[in-house]
């Protein structure tokens, strides 16, 4: 069973189309990155998922039933971007309530402010929780129940990097257990090697979904190799431009080249075999180049659109 | 547990915890003692003078405060939760809108059926403890029917102001709609309805003008908690048409209960449109 299955979705408000026919699967157990500028369609595609609203056209089914089936809702779990919670409540009040209305059990509370890091701080009011403190009890809140599917939206918006990192390691573990989860985000750095599969939005359209690698070889993306400590700099970086491949000098005995597509192997082939550097470092197109290569080529679709 | 009752707990626990309750029970037991002992300085004594005349200026009294207590209370209901993003939330849990309703109604209902009951039924407990030769059975009565019909106006101006809260987009708006609300039912009808009867000259069909105040809660409560005492003696601006209204007492209630139905349904259906 498909934890989401989105088919031929369009949503309007009034005359405004801001979702054109999307299809997005999510098996259980996958980890989605669904990526867009502000107002490329994530948070309505959240709210049809949530079942705060109903598609103009096509179908969502959640866990293989309509999303506002309450069944579906007590093994969902929802992290809002902004969410002040109840200031004159204290965390654990607030967890203890929330647990009720989803009728999770009680005695999972303590246990979830152990997971989020919040233990120490359970019995202060929400009111003088920092807005990464804030963000935690929210996530907290998100796991309650053990959700089948999970959706968290900007999730590490005020976290530091430890809690950042905690934070993903947290979505590996639930993703091990068989969770579902949404990650929905502007492009993060240090996302990749926790998300299955990327799905880039913009302008309401589906612009690329698949596995990093299947971006990258659709992108076409250069990958750059950086080789320091070249005693015939110079000499290489002409061989390498005659091949076509684009090439900078980097310092006195250093150079970065990007590789054109399927090149990658037979550049590094000569480099380690004639060149002998002192040191390489091969750079991947990374999630943020591929976003910014599905951002512009939309724009560009977008002008030759009547 | 019943997500209405988790919600109503809630709102309950709040109640207690910014002691809004005991704000409220404190004010209307004193305001009751109060009016029993020195209602009557104006005409020159001091001391409990009789039930009817106490509980048509404790009515008077608590026309202007229960609607205002109930709108303060109630306007941030919806728009609250939503400027806070708890509302978006809530909805995404196992339980509907009308749940949601349902539970702040119960939860703020209770609060205030609570604080009439402290607040009153201590200035009731109070008088019938210190006041020689007061008849127990018509202070019983006369005060029970005064608190079972001001937690009744309560509730109307609860589910008023759940419209308003489902309407609004933002707290600030909801609260100045609450005033106007507040405005237009506790001032601004009694004083439009004595000038349509003044300026009409009698051009104006008498046998309709009682009826008209059914349309505004606060005179049904005033009418209810002047009636069965000798009501001529009491009844003093809009209330005097209240003699020529020939209705039962229970249809009064009736009518009150309806003030709290039909907003209430109002409310629900506003909420039910509303985006977020």
């Amino acid at each position: 069973m498909k934890a989401v299955d989105i088919q031929g979705v369009s949503q309007r408000y009034g005359s405004m189309t801001v979702l054109h026919e999307l299809s997005l699967q999510l098996a259980e157990g996958e980890v989605l990155g669904l990526f867009g500028h502000n107002g490329a369609g994530k948070t309505t595609t959240m709210k049809l998922i949530l079942g705060l609203l109903t598609p103009s056209e096509g179908q969502v089914r959640v866990l293989g039933q309509a999303p506002n089936d309450p069944q579906v809702r007590r093994s969902l779990g929802y992290l809002p971007e902004n969410v002040t919670f109840y200031p004159q409540l204290t965390g654990r009040e607030t967890l203890r309530h929330f647990a009720r209305l989803k009728g999770a059990d009680l005695a999972q509370v303590n246990d979830l402010f152990e997971q989020v890091g919040l233990a120490h701080a359970a019995d202060r009011r929400v009111k003088t929780y920092s807005k990464g403190m804030r963000q935690r009890l929210g996530l907290a809140q998100a796991i309650l129940g053990t959700p089948r599917l999970l959706l968290l939206d900007e999730p590490t918006v005020g976290l530091d990097p430890i809690a950042t990192q905690d934070l993903y390691r947290l979505i590996d573990r639930l993703r091990q257990q068989g969770t579902a989860v949404i990650l929905c985000s502007h492009v993060l750095p240090g996302v990749e090697a926790h998300i299955n599969r990327a799905v880039i939005l913009a302008k309401g359209r589906l612009q690329a979904s698949g596995d990093l690698a299947a971006l990258r070889a659709e992108a076409g993306l250069p990958v750059r190799i950086r080789a320091s400590g070249l005693a015939e700099r110079d000499q290489w970086a002409q061989r390498w431009s005659g091949a076509g491949h684009p090439v900078s000098a980097l310092g006195s005995e250093s150079l970065e080249v990007q590789a054109r597509n399927g090149h990658k192997v037979e550049l590094l082939r000569e480099l380690l075999g004639e060149a002998q550097p002192r040191d390489l470092e091969i750079l991947q197109p990374s999630l943020e180049d591929l976003y910014r290569y599905y951002m512009t080529r939309a724009d560009a679709r977008e002008e030759g659109r009547p | 547990m019943n997500p209405i009752w988790n919600i109503a707990s809630k709102e309950l626990s709040d109640g207690l915890r910014n002691r809004w309750l005991l704000a409220i029970s404190l004010l209307f037991a004193v305001l009751a003692v109060g009016i029993a002992w020195l209602g009557a300085a104006a005409a020159g004594t001091v001391g409990f003078t009789s039930i009817p005349s106490t509980i048509a200026s404790l009515a008077s009294l608590a026309t202007f405060l229960m609607p205002l207590i109930a709108l303060l209370l109630a306007y941030d209901a919806i728009v609250g939760e939503d400027e806070g993003g708890t509302l978006m939330l809530l909805l995404t849990y196992p339980l509907g809108r009308g749940h949601i309703l349902l539970g702040k109604f119960v939860g703020h209902g209770l609060i205030l059926a609570l604080a009439v009951l402290i607040g009153f039924g201590c200035a009731a407990v109070a008088i019938g403890l210190l006041v020689d030769g007061v008849d127990l059975g018509m202070l019983a009565w006369a005060f029970g029917r005064f608190m079972l019909s001001s937690t009744l106006l309560g509730w109307v101006f609860l589910a008023m102001a759940y419209v308003l809260s489902g309407k609004a987009s933002e707290k600030s708006t909801a609260a100045g709609l609450a005033l106007g609300v507040w405005f237009l039912f506790v001032l601004v009808f009694d004083l439009a309805l004595l000038g349509v009867l003044v300026l009409s000259k009698g051009a104006f069909n008498l046998d309709l003008l009682p009826w008209l105040l059914l349309l505004n809660p606060t005179d049904l409560y005033r009418l209810i908690n002047l009636g069965g005492f000798d009501a001529g003696a009491n009844a003093m601006g809009v209330m005097a048409l209240g003699n020529d209204l020939p209705m039962p007492s229970a249809a009064l209630w009736l009518c009150l209960l309806l003030w709290v139905a039909l907003p209430l349904a109002l409310a629900w259906r506003v909420f039910k449109r509303r985006q977020v």
